[in-house]
């Protein structure tokens, strides 16, 4: 019984990662670009989640809470999304025709100012979030096996969001113009898509889910500090890279792999030694699969 | 023993038969030419010669050494250079080092030597930069060893990629285009250049070409491609005239 | 002056930079022993010089082979755990000079075999692949660290992944690696003079190498990869020389911090990623390829914050404010476009056409 509470705890810190993963797989894949901040936008969100959570009046039970955890999540996924919208704008896009390593340190600086916005606001001592979710769960076979309200309502947070995401691209307008600026950005352009817009909704979009992603998180695991987005942010775009980046499929497949790795090793290994556990499964399967699980393989042309 | 013995060569990617049953014999000292429409195959075939793509089937032996599906690096040093028909230059560096690194194979000092620079790092870079600069005066591009080599015009450059696979001292050179974006002068001087260093370097070249002029103009023997596949092969002359070629050249 | 004219461009710069470095000690130096200097100052000395080898290193890496490493502070963490293992646990065994110069060369040949070790498989891969997968060996690297116990006694050495417990010492025995703790009283040995040093023979070996036949031949693969093997270049051998040296640097970086610190331990503001990411904006801000640019950088940006200081909880965030900036301002196409315009260089070359025309 032990062994399936730990799969299903990782299943659900899988799925956060997942849901992070997504904002980064989307970036790579439409603006060919590693968003090191995304991390970061994650713990603003979990913050504009927190201050909301805990200035609008008072306890509230059954219905209303729900609305107001609603309410709380949707604010925060609209500011972030903006947010996401206004960095892709004054930070990334002046360097889309510069050097990939160019953008990637742009996008340090931005992670770094995030951090230290969060730190001038809400100093660097930890806050305790509380859970979004005050359901208990469900205990099963007479109490041997526990299922918290977190867990649950993680992996189904996450399974509707990949189903809605995966609908949109296969079947709208934007969808597909995000598809096809990934597939080829030149080619896109001269089809009159509007790439500043695609990528722009790209980042609108996955800043949004890490609001969600943030507030889940910071679910189960309480401990707020301005630092919160950096750890899970390198693992969520692990996760990204592990099943194969610039794939939503991709992006599941990893994060739920790496959540479930991560805490069977804790599990059974060592607790101290789980991350380097999870990087080194990284690594094994990069070699074995240069492109991830998902990935494809591109060819230069002679 | 001819000097390169091709035979039915042959290579698919997925279910497309880019190259199918090529068989080629070019003698030593030979000037040859690969032509065709586009999509023929000819670049592939370079790619399979130059050990670029492994080929599905077939053999390639240089000099009676069987080379098929060797490495590239390996198949350079048993004697095959190529330049590319997108120039693959290596741009950030001098038209002089570029050269240099053509001879990387023929002079030799120890990474050690050079971080320390012993005295042989010195007598040997002397050495280089001579026979560097020796081969630059072929082309008239020693007056511009210090330039950058993206900084070249477009028919210099073409003529350092020459120069650059001359270093390697191959017995085969391998011409992908060589006069493709240039005016009628200088496809003139370039076939005079070509007729130069096969005169110079004692070198046996095969080269791809559309510039009809060019091909009838320096080819002694001809291969002529056509989706894949062999359509016509042998002396120039003839080769231009068989109908077959015409046919696919012009349309019916 | 005309010997020097005879030499070529890169060694007369070589030159220049060494002679730059040597005043910047010199200057240093009479300031600290006038007490122009304050205390804070004084102990970023030895920091930023670790960090300029560092950054130095890695630009080998990404300027010269051409692939983006994140996990320098990896090899930077072997360079600096190793060379203060083997100083701690024979401090009283061997004599000062020697075994710091034995430490040098143990910290620096275990960052090189690491680099290699990893480089084998990691250089297979390509661009952000190899990048996250360089990230990942360097956050391994500090993650062992922080679970090993290495204690020494009358028996010999033990060793654990546990804990100190379990190490089942005599009693005499001293602890040298402590788990999470790190390895606490190394001896400080290395001086401002020193670390100065050092950084100029890095720059020399950097200098020298990529302006050999080696150095050539691996250039070569970084500007055309086929090409190059189409010249006949041994493409693997090549790339694990330069990634090997690339690494063995960061190590000496490491093994001048470890003695400068009274406890070392591995934590991500000091070996982990942010650390790796804090050396690659040297790299890019410094200018990739140049090596000079690299240690200029590093000395700006650590002194930056310092300097900031008593913009107290400011300082960090105008940091990364000003990081941004830079970037736009060196990489961004439509302001670079505008500074060949209106730039200074634009003015002043208008300013000389127009004497021309008088």
């Amino acid at each position: 019984m032990g062994f399936l509470t730990y799969l299903i705890n990782g299943l659900s810190l899988g799925s956060v990662y997942a849901i992070i993963a997504l904002g980064y797989t989307m970036v790579y894949g439409i603006a060919k670009m590693l968003n090191f901040a995304h991390g970061d936008v994650i713990m603003i969100g979990s913050y504009l989640v927190f201050i909301g959570m805990s200035n609008i009046g008072g306890e509230q039970t059954g219905v209303m809470q729900v609305v107001k955890v609603v309410v709380c999540l949707a604010v925060s996924m609209i500011i972030c999304a903006i947010l996401g919208m206004v960095i892709e704008k004054v930070a990334y896009k002046p360097l889309r025709k510069a050097t990939n390593l160019a953008v990637l340190i742009t996008a340090i600086g931005v992670s770094y100012f995030l951090q230290n916005i969060a730190l001038l606001i809400f100093g660097s001592n930890a806050v305790s979030f509380t859970s979004i979710i005050s359901w208990q769960g469900i205990s099963l076979a007479g109490g041997a096996l526990k299922i918290t309200g977190n867990a649950i309502v993680t992996i189904i947070v996450c399974i509707i969001i990949m189903v809605a995401l995966m609908l949109f691209v296969q079947h709208t307008k934007p969808g597909q113009a995000m598809r096809a600026v990934s597939e080829d950005r030149d080619a896109a352009v001269l089809m009159g898509i509007n790439v500043n817009a695609t990528i722009s909704l790209t980042f609108i979009i996955g800043s949004g889910l890490a609001a969600i992603a943030g507030a889940l998180l910071c679910s189960s695991y309480p401990a707020l500090t301005p630092y919160t987005g950096s750890m899970p942010g390198i693992k969520a775009f692990t996760a990204a890279v592990f099943g194969g980046i610039g794939s939503i499929p991709g992006a599941l497949i990893g994060g739920l792999l790496l959540g479930i790795i991560e805490i069977l090793a804790k599990a059974y290994i060592s607790s101290q030694l789980a991350d380097a556990i999870v990087f080194a499964v990284l690594i094994i399967v990069l070699l074995v699969k240069p492109t991830g699980i998902l990935g494809k393989q591109i060819k230069e042309k002679v | 023993m001819s000097l390169l013995e091709v035979t039915n060569l042959g290579i698919s990617f997925g279910g497309l038969r880019a190259v199918d049953e090529l068989n080629l014999q070019i003698e030593q000292g030979e000037l040859y030419g690969l032509i065709g429409p586009n999509g023929a195959g000819k670049t592939t075939v370079f790619n399979m010669l130059t050990g670029i793509y492994e080929p599905t089937d077939g053999t390639i032996f240089l000099d009676g050494k069987d080379i098929t599906g060797k490495r590239t690096a390996d198949i350079n040093k048993a004697g095959i250079a190529r330049t590319f028909q997108n120039i693959r230059l290596f741009g950030d560096q001098s038209v002089l080092d570029n050269v240099k690194i053509g001879l990387h194979n023929s002079y030799e000092y120890s990474t050690a030597t050079g971080i320390f620079r012993l005295p042989k790092f010195f007598s040997t870079e002397k050495e280089m930069t001579a026979k560097a600069m020796e081969i630059l005066s072929v082309f008239g591009l020693d007056k511009s060893k210090d330039l950058l080599a993206s900084n070249l015009p477009y028919g210099k450059q073409r003529e350092l990629e020459i120069a650059r696979a001359l270093a390697t001292e191959p017995k085969l050179l391998l011409l992908d285009e060589p006069a493709a974006g240039m005016n009628p002068n200088e496809t003139r001087d370039l076939m005079n250049t070509i007729a130069l260093i096969r005169k110079e370097f004692g070198v046996t070249i095969l080269l791809i070409e559309h510039d009809m002029k060019l091909v009838s103009g320096i080819c002694e023997k001809l291969t002529v491609l056509n989706f894949g596949r062999v359509l016509s092969q042998g002396k120039t002359s003839e080769v231009l005239n068989d109908p077959e070629v015409i046919k696919a050249y012009l349309g019916e | 002056m005309n010997a020097y004219k005879k030499l070529n461009k890169s060694t007369q710069k070589l030159l220049i930079n060494i002679v730059v470095i040597f005043a910047v000690y010199i200057v240093v130096t009479i300031m600290d022993a006038s007490g122009n200097l304050s205390s804070l100052m004084r102990g970023l000395l030895v920091p930023v010089c670790a960090y300029s080898l560092v950054a130095v290193g890695l630009n080998l890496c990404v300027g010269y082979l051409g692939e983006l490493s994140l996990g320098h502070a990896g090899f930077m963490c072997i360079g600096a755990f190793t060379s203060a293992f083997f100083s701690k646990a024979f401090q009283d065994t061997i004599p000062d000079v020697p075994r710091f110069i034995l430490a040098l060369i143990i910290g620096t040949a275990m960052a090189a075999i690491f680099g290699f070790l990893i480089a084998i498989p990691v250089l297979r891969l390509k661009g952000d692949y190899l990048a996250i997968v360089t990230l990942a060996f360097g956050e391994i690297i500090k993650n062992v660290i922080t679970v090993m116990y290495v204690g020494k006694d009358s028996n010999g050495f033990h060793f654990s992944l546990k804990d100190q417990m379990s190490l089942g010492m005599e009693l005499d025995g001293k602890m040298i690696i402590n788990g999470a703790q790190g390895i606490s009283g190394t001896p400080r040995q290395s001086t401002f003079g020193l670390a100065v040093l050092l950084l100029i023979v890095a720059l020399i070996i950097t200098h020298n190498f990529v302006n050999s036949r080696t150095g050539r031949a691996v250039k070569a693969i970084r500007d055309n990869q086929i090409a190059a093997e189409t010249v006949g270049l041994p493409i693997t051998k090549y790339k694990l020389t330069a990634f090997t040296l690339s690494a063995a640097i960061a190590g000496v970086g490491g093994v001048l911090y470890a003695h400068n610190i009274n406890s070392l331990t591995a934590t991500t503001n000091n070996f982990g990623y942010n650390m790796s990411i804090m050396i690659l904006v040297y790299v890019v801000l410094g200018g990739i390829g140049s090596f000079s640019g690299s240690i200029i950088a590093a000395v700006v940006l650590t002194l930056l914050p310092e300097m900031l200081r008593g913009l107290s909880n400011y300082r960090m965030l105008i940091y990364s404010i000003v990081l941004i900036g830079l970037m736009l301002f060196n990489w961004a196409p439509s302001i670079l476009k505008w500074r060949q315009q209106h730039g200074l260089k634009a003015i002043l070359s208008k300013f000389n056409k127009n004497k021309e025309v008088q």
